[in-house]
């Protein structure tokens, strides 16, 4: 094959698959350029700056569920890789396209009903915004180490500077400031861990990682004998992985690479919380996923009980960060500060799926106990359900504080003291969103947290370390009551001080986050909406664990293994 | 009215009646309180239909409706009434619609208290009518989030702790439950259905079993999370806080009802569930519900708070409950029931023993409430003279305080005298330590009753607010009364309805237990070969 005959594979490719695959995506690029165009010809004056976020949104978001129905209508392009192998579409991919384009648009309306930005800042605000989201819904569906890496940090950079924009605030700079400092020390651990991998593996290819590893151990001749942690390759590539995962669990904000979290979010405006707190937690949980599944995703491999350990680290790892959470949140007088200790308690239930996913994987035998693929389908299933629920939930706690921040100047729990009287559906939808949060039913955390507890259950028959993990993921739903309920408590049964600033919100806000509420609830009651996305999460984890979504067109991973030589 | 249909109104119709409540405007308080009344009283015709439906000579589940919830986990809404839960069914919309009459006397945010009462009623309901596990589990948690803010709001002076110690103590031990009920889902190749449970934990479904080990973890885990309800000794501390706190028809609700969704999670969930467990701990429920007979008592009589006193009187008197259900008596070498017939008797004392108690504490907190609105304290040694004052008052608290002390002729009665006899089968110690409970019950109701209701003169403050019942307080308190005399008179206007279902029980779980026992035997000896 010569070079000409290369490039023109690649054009036909890119025009005939990727660049269609890549629409969404491609949509939101227009849409920030876009956003800097109107500035230029001041057509901002006339129609305000969110409007051109919002259409771009909903262009792109539209084009997902296009494509989410061409893919079941087995209309559009085929699941698998696109860019030359260092992208995949997918189900998996479309689920969190959506998933992440519909929270966009969420936080957009926020942001019109809370003021934050004017329509001065717009155009750099919702630049970042996008960029963020771009940065998002690449990392789920990355195929590709660098892939990996890229992603992460097109979604961290904006971050940051979201984080510090509210530009007189020192807390606020501070709080960018520590997220960068730290945030470039993790990137700069990861990328190192994918140096090792890429340089044992000679590629970079995620679906390709699992054969090479395998492949190396079994021709190493150090090896032969027995496969363990006192073999130097085997010890690097556990390293590699080790490392990749310290990356992403600083994007989880798992302990201990939460500090940045608490100090992030409250200097940072509520709504850009809100939005940091689900969007970038959803798309490291995709990312976390993919990378899993490249490593323990097919058959039981010579590295099978090593990874199962390192699932039952991060069963250890979701027990630290949900207990170090709600403990630590307990103390705050700050909402958004204890919020952001929540959000860190979240991250420990949902890291207790992957880590129930990869003990079921690897899973020796177990005489039938667990049906390993569709245990682990049910792992990813439950983790995919509770981050929409999560979605609706704490947007919708991080809003009323945005909304009651505007009216009160403040962020205190304290000052919330009789706030349900002069606001009650702005505290009726906080209601619905913390009880959510602890996991009470009706409501859609309950049924979420059920079944990522399932999940660990199931687990717990292949170690008894998984047992562990589920009581004190019970535990810790007890533990959790205490701040949530304290914040209801000051809200409902506490009264408003005379001289306090009154809570006066109209009805969009109102009925901004009584929709959220509503989600929640619906998510916990209706039966069809829990079927239809537990069946639509259930389909996407299904195909993200079968062996076909895998197979690779050969052409292009001969071209990337080569480059990555 | 299709079968399946009247027990999902009976769930909904007080949440529909919640819904109608919001469009009021919150300043018509009269008129949303008689709304509020209306649900209430709707949803008592709706069981008294149901008790007219009832086939009186079947034991098995009735009326059962099944709809698909979540196809995918297996989850269902199923709902079906037997001997067991109608009666528990009939005492919670009876019990509904007097504590709503006696929540006249809640003056502030009196939308707020009607819609969370409102829900509440439907909590309770669904508890004790969904016979899927799952399900099960949302109502019985649904039923948290009002009863927070009802203590929480409209309590005492120091309702906030209180409330959340309810809460917390609640939720704890509904984790525990999730677990168990994770365990026996997965156990039983993914079911929630708790009759098809019941069947894989009694042996009966091929291909799946409960395996002793198992059994008893589940049993543990289940029985805390409803002896914490009951409330059984060590899990108690929580109900003199929310009782004493809670507004009078929230007390009313909490002792009438709240307190028998413990007993009824025992009898439905964890004996079926688990027969070899409850078997292998009926020693320590036995000993438990005695020591909780007599350690309530005791502290009933170091009480100095009226409704402190009556909130220690339910741990005592719920203790008889957990004595009727845990006698169970077995051939350690045969696993053969013996004495099936004292069990079958325990087992129905306890489910009349909670009806007595329903109306009999219901009454009482109601009794302690009347007075504690005029005169605003409720020291015991700041009463006496009320008979002089308040002499139909007295009269009727009299014969409502009889009939929580177990006089014969009055509902306490029969249920005490049941499990007491019962349980003599099953230990002879036993028996006679929970009939001497009986004794220390009459000293510390009758010491009550001289300190409160008689002496020559009112010693404590607000003696000129001393003003007889009005009408609403003596419908309340006469229906009260006059039900403790029928089912004290009559009682086999409730066994009537339940007997069939308890034999079918006693039976079912006597079999059960055999043949897990048998098989457990023959996996010993396969792995001992």
């Amino acid at each position: 094959m010569n070079f000409s005959q290369l490039v023109d594979q690649l054009i036909a490719q890119t025009t005939e698959r990727s660049l269609w695959c890549f629409a969404p995506e491609i949509a939101i690029c227009v849409t920030i350029v876009a956003l800097l165009l109107v500035r230029l010809v001041s057509l901002d004056r006339f129609v305000p700056n969110y409007m051109f976020a919002l259409l771009g949104t909903f262009a792109a978001f539209g084009l997902s569920l296009y494509q989410g129905y061409e893919f079941s209508a087995v209309k559009g392009p085929e699941a698998g890789t696109f860019f030359t192998g260092l992208m995949v579409y997918d189900q998996f991919t479309i689920f969190f396209r959506v998933f992440l384009l519909l929270f966009l648009i969420l936080t957009i309306t926020l942001t019109v009903l809370t003021g934050i930005p004017d329509n001065e800042d717009g155009p750099d605000f919702y630049t970042l915004l996008l960029g963020a989201t771009l940065g998002m819904m690449m990392m789920s569906g990355a195929n590709h180490l660098l892939m990996l890496f890229l992603a992460i940090e097109m979604a961290s950079v904006p971050s940051y500077v979201m984080v510090g924009f509210l530009k007189g605030r020192k807390s606020s700079s501070e709080a960018a400031l520590k997220y960068v400092v730290y945030g470039a020390g993790t990137a700069g651990v990861m990328l190192y861990g994918i140096s090792l991998l890429c340089g044992l593996c000679g590629t970079g290819d995620l679906p390709a990682l699992a054969e090479r590893i395998s492949l190396i151990v079994q021709n190493d001749p150090a090896t032969m004998a027995s496969v363990g942690m006192s073999n130097g390759t085997v010890r690097a590539i556990i390293l590699g992985i080790v490392l990749v995962l310290v990356g992403l669990a600083f994007k989880l904000s798992l302990v201990p690479f939460h500090f940045w979290c608490p100090d992030a979010f409250e200097g940072a405006a509520a709504e850009v919380g809100g939005f940091l707190s689900v969007a970038s937690k959803a798309g490291a949980f995709a990312l976390l996923l993919r990378f899993v599944l490249a490593f323990c995703g097919g058959e039981p491999s010579a590295l099978s009980e090593i990874y199962m350990y390192l699932g039952l680290g991060l069963g250890a790892v979701g027990i630290v960060t949900a207990t170090y959470g709600n403990l630590t949140a307990y103390g705050q007088s700050n909402i958004k500060r204890m919020l952001a200790y929540s959000t860190i308690a979240h991250a420990g239930y949902m890291i207790m799926a992957v880590a129930a996913l990869i003990v079921i994987l690897n899973a020796p035998e177990t005489g039938g106990v667990i049906d390993r693929m569709a245990d682990a389908a049910r792992a990813i299933e439950g983790l995919l359900y509770y981050l929409a629920v999560y979605m609706f939930m704490n947007l919708g706690a991080f809003a009323v504080v945005a909304l009651i921040r505007n009216q009160t100047f403040s962020e205190e729990i304290d000052d919330y003291s009789g706030i349900a009287k002069q606001a009650p559906w702005l505290s009726l939808a906080m209601l619905i969103c913390m009880f959510s949060l602890i996991g009470m039913p009706p409501f859609g955390g309950f049924f979420a947290k059920l079944m990522i507890f399932a999940s660990v259950y199931q687990a717990g028959a292949v170690h008894w370390f998984m047992y562990v993990v589920l009581v004190f993921g019970g535990l810790n739903t007890v533990f959790s009551l205490f701040y949530y309920i304290r914040v209801l408590k000051t809200m409902f049964i506490g009264e408003r001080p005379s001289g306090a600033q009154a809570v006066k919100v109209g009805f969009q806000p109102s009925l901004y986050v009584m929709t959220l509420a509503v989600f929640v609830l619906f998510l916990g009651v209706v039966p069809q909406w829990m079927q239809g996305l537990s069946s639509r999460a259930s389909g996407v984890a299904k195909e993200a664990l079968s062996p076909q979504a895998q197979v690779q067109p050969a052409e292009s991973n001969t071209v990337i293994v080569q480059d990555a030589r | 009215m299709g079968s399946g249909l009247l027990l999902t109104c009976i769930i909904f119709a007080p949440a529909f009646f919640a819904l109608l409540l919001v469009f009021f405007d919150s300043k018509a308080v009269e008129a949303m309180r008689f709304c509020a009344l209306a649900g209430t009283v709707v949803t008592f015709f709706l069981t008294l239909m149901l008790y007219g439906q009832f086939d009186f000579d079947n034991g098995e589940m009735q009326h059962v409706i099944s709809a698909a919830w979540i196809p995918n986990w297996n989850i269902n809404y199923t709902l079906g009434v037997d001997g067991i839960s109608l009666p528990l069914v009939l005492l919670t919309s009876f019990i509904s619609m007097l504590s709503l009459l006696a929540s006249w006397s809640i003056k502030k945010q009196v939308k707020g208290f009607l819609i969370l009462f409102l829900l509440l009623e439907s909590g309770m309901m669904g508890v004790f009518l969904s016979l899927d596990f799952f399900l099960f589990y949302v109502f019985w948690e649904v039923m948290l989030l009002p009863m927070y803010f009802l203590i929480g709001v409209w309590g005492g002076p120091r309702k906030e702790y209180a409330a959340i110690k309810f809460f917390l103590y609640t939720l704890f031990g509904s984790i525990l439950m999730l677990i168990a009920m994770l365990m026996v889902y997965f156990n039983s190749g993914r079911s929630f259905d708790l009759l098809e449970l019941a069947a894989v934990g009694q042996g009966l479904k091929e291909g799946f079993a409960f395996s002793p080990g198992m059994q008893m973890t589940a049993f543990v885990l289940l029985f805390i999370g409803f002896a914490i309800k009951l409330p059984a000794f060590p899990f108690h501390t929580w109900l003199p806080d929310a009782h004493v706190e809670a507004p009078t028809p929230i007390s009313m609700i909490l002792a009438g009802v709240l307190l028998k969704m413990g007993g009824y999670g025992i009898i439905r969930i964890a004996f079926p569930l688990c027969p070899y467990g409850a078997q292998w701990a009926a020693w320590a429920l036995v000993a438990l519900g005695v020591f909780s007979i007599i350690y309530g008592a005791f502290a009933a009589l170091a009480q100095t708070d009226f409704k402190r006193m009556v909130a220690y009187s339910s741990v005592s008197h719920m203790g008889y409950v957990l004595l009727g259900i845990a006698v169970w008596k077995i051939n350690e070498t045969t696993g053969k029931t013996e004495n099936g017939d004292f069990w079958l008797m325990g087992m129905n004392g306890a489910m009349f023993q909670m009806m007595a108690h329903g109306v009999s504490s219901a009454g009482m907190f109601f009794m302690v409430g009347v007075i504690y609105d005029r005169v605003h304290h409720r020291d015991l040694n700041k009463f006496g003279g009320l008979m002089g004052k308040m002499p139909l008052y007295s009269g009727l608290a009299a014969g409502i305080f009889f009939a929580g002390l177990g006089l014969p002729g009055l509902c306490g009665f029969i249920g005490e005298v049941f499990t007491v006899i019962s349980a003599w089968s099953f230990s002879k110690v036993m028996a006679i330590i929970s009939a001497a409970g009986v004794i220390l019950t009459a000293g510390y109701i009758l010491w009550a009753m001289q300190r409160v209701y008689l002496g020559p003169e009112y010693k404590g403050p607000h003696e000129e607010d001393i003003t007889p019942m009005n009408n609403r307080e003596l419908l309340i308190g006469a229906t009260l009364l006059v039900s403790a005399i029928v089912l004290g008179v009559y009682p086999r206007l409730l066994f009537d309805i339940m007997e069939k279902s308890t034999v079918l029980l006693t039976e079912d779980l006597s079999a059960g237990l055999q043949r897990v026992m048998k098989a457990a035997d023959t996996v010993q000896a396969a792995v001992g070969k």
